[in-house]
């Protein structure tokens, strides 16, 4: 075998005054970095193999290991960098696509840090959400144009289907098969426990999982995966996805080897089969044929679901929006460039799209020129971090979002974006069950209700400061944010005004 | 109430613990010839190896008496029991009354009819006073002859090894420890008692006793001679049944019991190497002389005493035993000639280790482990809880067998205390 | 009474109840001292089975009616009538492994080393058993009564 020109990624440090040789790490470590050697009777690495996950590190009893970047450089250069001269050696090795995982890494500006948030003073004084009542209910999908109420404030007018969320974040899609069984069964109880939904993706929804239907969406792809009437009917919504933001214009592909006895019977296809998610939907070639789908299974659920459609942030993202809601949809999902995935042709991933933050209020603008933005919500996706990129995305226009990737490390994520491989250290992208109970649903699903309870109470901190006391009346309400370090152009998409106007 | 114990060892302590955990008040009065604090027989060896000290032979505190409010009578024999006066006769001639009694006599060593027993230095193994005595004549140098080459046998065999005297096993059948080992398996144990020097000679055993006051030498069936310093017959134990001699209480070998362990006659009850219980591998009563089953048999004595009906499953023999660092562990039915008997075996001259497995129609029935002991009481619980082994038969002879191997629900219901539907 | 039992389905394998019952049972009750400083680090006091991907650890049962206790030929194996765990007196216990014959979860170890029979205590001095407090997956608990899953 000839040389390869690939040096380590990381560096493992391993204090050998604290090393007991319990082999902790070995038994952990998937990408086998670490071994026991008789002969020095020592804990032994392979840089080489060490992708950060940092598992480890953290099981290691004694502290005895860091990582650190690997200190190996090239002579510094700044148009041929690290990445780009390995990536040359990578693919001239294999001949093969780049594929990597998890979301767009390259250092894009992030457009929710240029942007602040509105505090009240003196002549609009802000609420204390401990001691008044904080409203953070939301329901998802059209709203009619007007509405009657009876002589005792009954609402007489026939409303259509609504999606109830206690707090405007959902979990966003990931298929059963990317990510594991042991994360679809924390997902699917937070999102009971909180009064969310969550999204099954495109795989399918496992039969043991069918008990959460009420705070279920399930998706719709190109690939059809365990779509059948049940299915439909079990769910709380449906979603047709068209896009991801990670992997705009593509589609997706499961090797065989990941279809097991038990993906294969919730997808509905043979085990050992490759599961192939064509680039488009066959049967949509237009805005029509997407109504089509729409209506079939509005029809198939007897116009008792809301069905969303999810596409990725692309350059003409307010026309096809626009397009979308006038196809029936109730709601729609736009998923930003910064979306995670758990496989994607690294090129794609990092070039492809547009940010969330132009996207949703290039959506809203859009809709609300044309007079039709009740008949349809949007979800902003796509990289949402923290409370205040809600806050952001709902004044930009949103009427939720969907988080995945924030959920993901909620779960033991760190981000080591080797999702693709299936070696998940941390028993969330992997289907090895060897890794897969590494993740304990008791222990991740508190922890996803954590985080949006945690979240959950920074927003209603953010509303009253700005004197707000219903989340309702944030949506759109872009004089609650201002720009910072932006060009005109940027400001005027936003709809924002720049800090200090 | 008054319960009457004969015998001062293992069963007593499972009696009085039984019967004090829910009866406080009932006279408990126990008897022995001897005058020791309760103490352990099987740590006789230890002794007469200087392994252990004569304080840490104590099987129970020094209050457990006292603390249990247990009157003794020790010392003095009984001899007889009058079952229909409900009375105990002791040897001074004073009688003891009862309301109940256990009668744990335990065994006596079987004692063969050659010529030259009275000789000074003939000594049986089954007591602590044999110890005692073994171990003042036995003199490092000095050589001893040690006839049987069972569990008595072997274990004399270590403990004088230990003092330095030149020890012979003389054994009648063609291997020693042959009641709880196979062929391959007893080879494998001689042969640590040959590496360390000491003589094993089979198929034969003593005809005569040379020597005028003392021991100097015993002759064999087979015409050899062995020079002798001591003599340790040891042979076996045979039921102690002298006391119940002359009365209604029904004696087979041992004293017949049900599984109450009640004897022929009502409030009459035995327990230990004494009696006859039910072994539930054979189906049909025997004596099983080992330490565990006096110590249970002795509990559910008590229990039923005091009027806590509390049955007996059933017992089969088991024994750990060991030669300094040979570790065997057997149960069961360890060397059927049957062929309605599967075998599973495994032997390791390296390792010196041997796994043999003894399986009846899907349950385990017995089962010998040299040396690679560890575990060895899952394979007990297979056999103790009449499991079908089928769907992990093919696993036992791993070295990392365990409940691993067992189907998930049931070694789930058994790891998590979970009911058993 | 409390006992640790195991959820299987979460254990990860790591060992880590292994380190830390060492730990607890060391002089210094430190990992790091245990394992470099005493001249004869403790044997475990409990079992790990394994074969990939299932694997679980297992503590003695502290049976309420232990066939351990009964069958000890020395005394040295008691359970305490209060808290009803099951300990072995190492000073009187010679090694004989008449325990090993008869528990049948396999549960008493043989500290080769000291030849006396090694089992979990439930970290009776700490409170709480080391195994259970440093399970990085929860897949141990202490609990009363069993567990269901």
């Amino acid at each position: 075998m000839s040389l390869s020109y690939l040096t380590p990624e990381f560096k493992v440090l391993r204090d050998y005054d604290k090393c007991i040789n319990c082999k902790v790490c070995m038994r952990q470590c998937s990408f086998e970095v670490h071994s026991y050697d008789e002969d020095l009777d020592k804990m032994v690495s392979n840089d080489m193999n060490c992708v950060n996950c940092q598992r480890c590190v953290l099981l290691c009893p004694t502290q005895a290991l860091t990582i650190i970047k690997h200190p190996q450089t090239f002579k510094e250069h700044a148009n041929w960098t690290y990445d780009a001269i390995r990536d040359i050696y990578r693919q001239a090795e294999t001949g093969g696509v780049l594929l990597s995982s998890m979301g767009n890494d390259r250092p894009y500006p992030v457009y929710w840090d240029k942007m602040v948030i509105n505090a009240s003073q003196v002549t609009n004084p802000s609420i204390d959400p401990l001691r008044e009542p904080m409203e953070l209910r939301v329901y998802l999908g059209r709203k009619p144009d007007r509405i009657e109420i009876d002589e005792n404030l009954n609402v007489k007018t026939k409303m259509p289907p609504q999606l109830k969320l206690e707090t405007p974040i959902m979990f966003s899609a990931m298929s059963y098969g990317s990510i594991s069984y042991n994360a679809h069964a924390a997902l699917a109880r937070a999102a009971e426990e909180l009064g969310i939904l969550y999204n099954t993706g495109e795989g399918g929804l496992h039969k043991d999982f069918r008990k959460y239907g009420k705070n279920t969406i399930v998706q719709v792809a190109s690939g059809r995966f365990g779509v059948d009437r049940e299915y439909l009917n079990t769910a709380a919504a449906i979603e047709i996805k068209i896009g991801q933001g990670a992997k705009p214009g593509i589609g997706g592909h499961l090797p065989g080897e990941k279809v097991s006895e038990d993906i294969s019977a919730t997808r509905m296809i043979p085990s050992g089969s490759d599961a192939i998610s064509p680039a488009p939907h066959h049967d949509i070639y237009s805005i029509e044929d997407l109504a089509q789908l729409i209506y079939s299974l509005k029809e198939a659920t007897d116009y008792q679901k809301p069905v969303g459609v999810k596409i990725a942030a692309v350059n003409n993202v307010a026309a096809i929006a626009s397009g979308i809601a006038r196809a029936g949809a109730d709601y729609i999902a736009i998923d930003g460039f910064r979306g995670g995935t758990g496989a994607a042709p690294k090129r794609i991933r990092d070039n492809v799209g547009i940010p969330i933050e132009f996207a949703i209020a290039a959506v809203d603008a859009r809709l609300r020129s044309e007079g039709i933005r009740h008949t349809v919500s949007l979800v902003a996706a796509g990289s949402i971090r923290n409370s205040a990129d809600i806050v952001k995305a709902i004044a930009l226009g949103a009427d939720a979002v969907y988080i995945a990737t924030a959920a993901l490390i909620a779960l033991g994520c760190h981000m080591c974006q080797k999702c693709h491989t299936g070696k998940c250290n941390w028993g969330i992208a992997t289907q090895d069950p060897n890794l897969v109970k590494r993740l304990n649903p008791e222990i991740g699903y508190k922890r996803l209700v954590n985080l949006v309870q945690a979240w959950s109470h920074e927003i209603k901190e953010m509303l009253g400061g700005m004197g707000i006391n219903d989340i309702e009346s944030l949506k759109g309400n872009r004089l609650m944010l201002r720009g910072i370090g932006m060009t005109q152009k940027e400001l005027d998409i936003l709809g924002i005004l720049a800090a200090g106007e | 109430m008054r319960i009457v114990i004969i015998g001062n060892s293992v069963a007593m302590v499972g009696a009085v613990e039984a019967i004090r955990k829910y009866d406080t008040s009932s006279e408990i009065v126990v008897i022995s010839d001897e005058t020791y604090h309760v103490y352990s027989r099987p740590l006789i060896s230890y002794y007469l190896g200087n392994l252990v000290s004569e304080e840490k032979m104590i099987y129970r505190e020094k209050d457990f008496y006292r603390k249990n409010k247990v009157e003794t009578v020790f010392g003095i024999k009984a001899i007889s029991i009058d079952e229909r006066k409900k009375e105990v006769h002791l040897e001074n001639g004073d009688s003891i009354s009862f309301d109940k009694l256990l009668i744990a006599t335990g065994g006596k060593p079987i004692i063969p009819p050659v010529e030259g027993l009275n000789k000074k230095n003939v000594h049986t193994f089954i007591k602590m006073d044999d110890a005692k005595k073994l171990k003042e004549a036995a003199k490092p140098g000095s050589k001893a002859v040690i006839v049987g080459g069972g569990l008595i046998g072997f274990k004399a065999a270590e403990g004088l090894h230990h003092l330095g005297v030149d020890v012979t096993i003389v054994e009648l059948a063609d291997r020693i420890l042959s009641t709880i080992l196979d062929a391959e398996g007893a080879s494998l144990v001689s042969q640590s008692l040959q590496n360390d020097g000491i003589k094993i000679i089979t198929g034969t055993t003593v005809d005569k006793i040379i020597g005028d006051e003392y021991v100097k030498g015993v002759l064999l069936k087979n015409g050899k001679e062995l020079e002798a310093d001591n003599l340790i017959i040891a042979i076996g134990v045979v039921p102690n049944v002298d006391v119940v001699r002359n009365t209604s209480i029904s004696i087979n070998r041992g004293i017949l019991v049900d599984n109450t362990m009640k004897t022929s006659v009502e409030d009459v009850y035995a327990a230990g190497d004494v009696a006859e219980g039910y072994d539930m591998l054979v189906e049909s009563n025997r004596v099983v002389p080992i330490w565990p089953n006096a110590y249970m048999q002795g509990e559910i004595a008590g229990y039923n005493m005091i009027g806590i009906n509390k049955s007996f499953k059933g017992i089969f023999p088991m024994n750990s035993i060991g030669y300094k660092n040979t570790n065997m562990i057997t149960a069961g039915i360890t060397n059927p000639q049957q062929e309605e008997f599967e075998i599973i075996s495994k032997i390791d001259h390296n390792r010196r280790s041997y796994k043999k497995f003894v399986v009846k129609e899907n349950r385990l029935v017995g089962f010998i482990l040299i040396n690679d002991i560890d575990r060895a009481g899952l394979f007990t619980g297979f056999i103790k809880n009449e499991m079908d082994i089928t769907p992990f038969k093919k696993y036992l002879l791993n070295d990392d067998f365990g409940f691993i191997y067992l189907p998930k629900e049931s070694r789930k219901a058994k790891m998590l205390d979970l009911e058993v539907v | 009474m409390k006992k640790v039992y195991v959820k299987e389905e979460v254990c990860v394998g790591c060992r880590l109840c292994e380190v830390y019952c060492i730990t607890s049972h060391s002089k210094y009750k430190d990992v790091l001292k245990a394992y470099k400083l005493e001249p004869q680090r403790p044997t475990p006091r409990i079992v790990i089975e394994e074969n990939r991907p299932v694997s679980f650890s297992l503590q003695c049962r502290h049976c309420d009616d232990a066939p351990c206790v009964k069958s000890c030929i020395t005394g040295a194996m008691r359970k305490d009538p209060l808290t009803g765990v099951v300990t072995c007196d190492t000073d009187k216990c010679v090694g004989c492994w008449t325990c090993v014959l008869v528990c049948e979860f396999g549960a008493i170890i043989r500290d080769v080393n000291n030849k006396v029979a090694s089992k979990c205590d439930l970290c009776a001095e700490a409170g709480e058993p080391a195994c259970v407090k440093n399970c990085p997956n929860e897949a141990l608990v202490y609990s009363e009564g069993g567990i269901s899953v």
